[in-house]
């Protein structure tokens, strides 16, 4: 794994926003005018909002799709993406294509045991994983997100998190955080007995980090210095 | 209704086969119809502790395959009434067995015994994966070092994930068996503590089975330990697992410092 120390002056993250999301329904000039209806009562409504159209249930063509916001612009809905279609409203004279987050997947290799034993995905958010078991000897867990064990990792045991790894149990396996670039992920454990510890591509190994063998603790990458600290 | 045990360890040579013997021939002192079943086909061991080896005729691979009834490869223990031995065969090896086929003789065994005892062959391979395939419940057996306990957390985890009980969602029973444990070498740290072993597993302790010379003895006299040195503190260890399989609720027995010591110079009274 490799990874690249980004100047400081440019930076990525990610966030989430709420927006207003319109559904249009066939014909367009119909639903037009009963959204005019509605405006009439409340003008203004939309003005400065965020609003997301969703198209899954018109058939546009490039044109027709431009017109639609173009009415929709003269009512002061302005439009920032729009959901539920393919590649071929993809144009950049056109709002730009979103998709819904929250897709996450747990994957284990197929020579190691399926997925049914260990998920636990409960009342979790959508992008963070919660296990409520130990994570044994050889298993492997890949997740997009964050990732909570309550219980132990145990020695050859692996977790590969593109978020933060969090486990409320003794660490004994190797854990790798942030593991598709992202330097803002940490671990904690309560225990640490790790064979490894990874943030987004730098890692320590057991013998590096002996000193806090058996102390609860946190991790972080600190100006691409991965960093630990004792919690207590 | 018929119980279907297996008893695993991943590691090779921590006990299975002598665990198998032994809880087969407590289950069955009390009173209970049993089964052990060897699945180590091609390294067959289960019928010399068991000191059936001479009369060993059909299989389990004969039996799974249809090739004879399963009356006919069922052995009847000449001790004791309600114990039998369904033996693997030397001269095949674990292809010999089909899932179907595995499928079929446990079925038919869960019809006429209480409890089924499948002794797995060592490894993660099909034949460990084979004998855990339709149990119920799991005996895992540990040795207090660090490499069986990683086998072990290992097989742990394929009970969880490779078992009939596990793709219909229930979650497996799987019990701790700490065999060959000496309460002085622990002491000095030269062996993993119990609480160690417990730690790493997370699951919940059957027995502690000490380190003895008598259950070398029992194995190469052809004798479970139970019945050929029932009041050794292997033997009660081995009787205490199995009453707590049959539902009776007693404290596990831990060996202390001093029975090492008191044993030799007592004879076996201390416990």
């Amino acid at each position: 794994m490799t990874a690249v120390a980004q100047p400081a002056s440019f930076q990525f993250c990610g966030r989430s926003f709420l927006a207003f999301v319109l559904k249009p329904k066939m014909p367009t000039s119909e639903w037009i005018a009963e959204a005019d209806k509605w405006l009439c009562r409340s003008p203004g409504f939309f003005s400065g909002k965020p609003v997301v159209v969703d198209v899954s249930e018109l058939l546009l063509s490039k044109d027709e799709a431009a017109g639609l916001i173009a009415d929709l612009g003269m009512r002061n809905i302005r439009v920032m993406g729009m959901l539920g279609t393919d590649d071929r409203l993809a144009d950049p004279a056109l709002p730009p294509l979103l998709s819904p987050v929250g897709k996450t997947e747990f994957q284990v290799p197929s020579e190691t045991p399926d997925p049914q034993p260990l998920p636990a995905t409960v009342g979790a958010a959508a992008s963070s994983l919660l296990i409520d078991s130990p994570v044994r000897s050889g298993q492997s867990l890949f997740h997009e997100g964050d990732v909570t064990v309550i219980g132990s990792v145990s020695s050859g045991a692996e977790i590969v998190a593109s978020g933060s790894i969090h486990i409320y149990g003794t660490l004994r396996g190797r854990v790798l955080a942030g593991a598709d670039g992202n330097a803002k992920a940490h671990i904690f454990c309560r225990r640490l007995e790790a064979e490894l510890i990874a943030i987004d591509g730098y890692y320590r190994m057991a013998d590096d980090i002996s000193s806090f063998h058996g102390k609860a603790v946190h991790a972080w990458l600190d100006d691409g210095a991965l960093t630990i600290k004792a919690l207590d | 209704m018929a119980q279907v045990l297996v008893v695993t360890s991943g590691k090779g040579g921590v006990g299975k086969t002598t665990t198998t013997a032994a809880l087969g021939a407590a289950l069955a002192q009390h009173g209970q119809r049993v089964v052990v079943v060897d699945f180590d086909v091609g390294l067959r061991n289960l019928d010399l502790v068991m000191g059936a080896e001479r009369r060993v005729v059909y299989d389990l691979t004969y039996v799974a395959q249809g090739n004879v009834r399963l009356h006919q490869a069922l052995i009847r223990d000449r001790r004791i009434e309600t114990l039998f031995l369904l033996a693997a065969s030397q001269t095949r090896d674990k292809d010999a067995l089909s899932e179907e086929g595995v499928e079929r003789v446990i079925k038919e065994l869960r019809a006429s015994f209480d409890w089924v005892i499948c002794d797995s062959p060592a490894g993660i391979e099909r034949g460990a994966t084979l004998a855990m395939r339709f149990a119920d419940l799991a005996v895992v057996v540990t040795n207090p070092e660090v490499s069986s306990v990683r086998d072990s957390d290992r097989i742990i985890g394929l009970l969880d994930a490779k078992t009939e009980k596990a793709a219909r969602g229930e979650r497996m029973d799987k019990h701790l068996l700490l065999t060959r444990y000496d309460p002085i070498r622990a002491g000095r740290g030269d062996m993993l503590r119990i609480e160690d072993v417990m730690d790493i597993l997370s699951i919940p302790l059957l027995a502690v089975i000490p380190e003895s010379e008598d259950v070398l003895r029992a194995s190469n006299l052809g004798s479970p330990i139970t019945l050929a040195s029932p009041k050794s503190a292997p033997a009660r260890a081995y009787d205490e697992a199995a009453q707590r399989l049959m539902g009776v609720d007693k404290p596990v027995s831990i060996p202390n410092g001093r029975n090492g010591f008191l044993t030799k110079l007592f004879g076996r009274r201390a416990a």
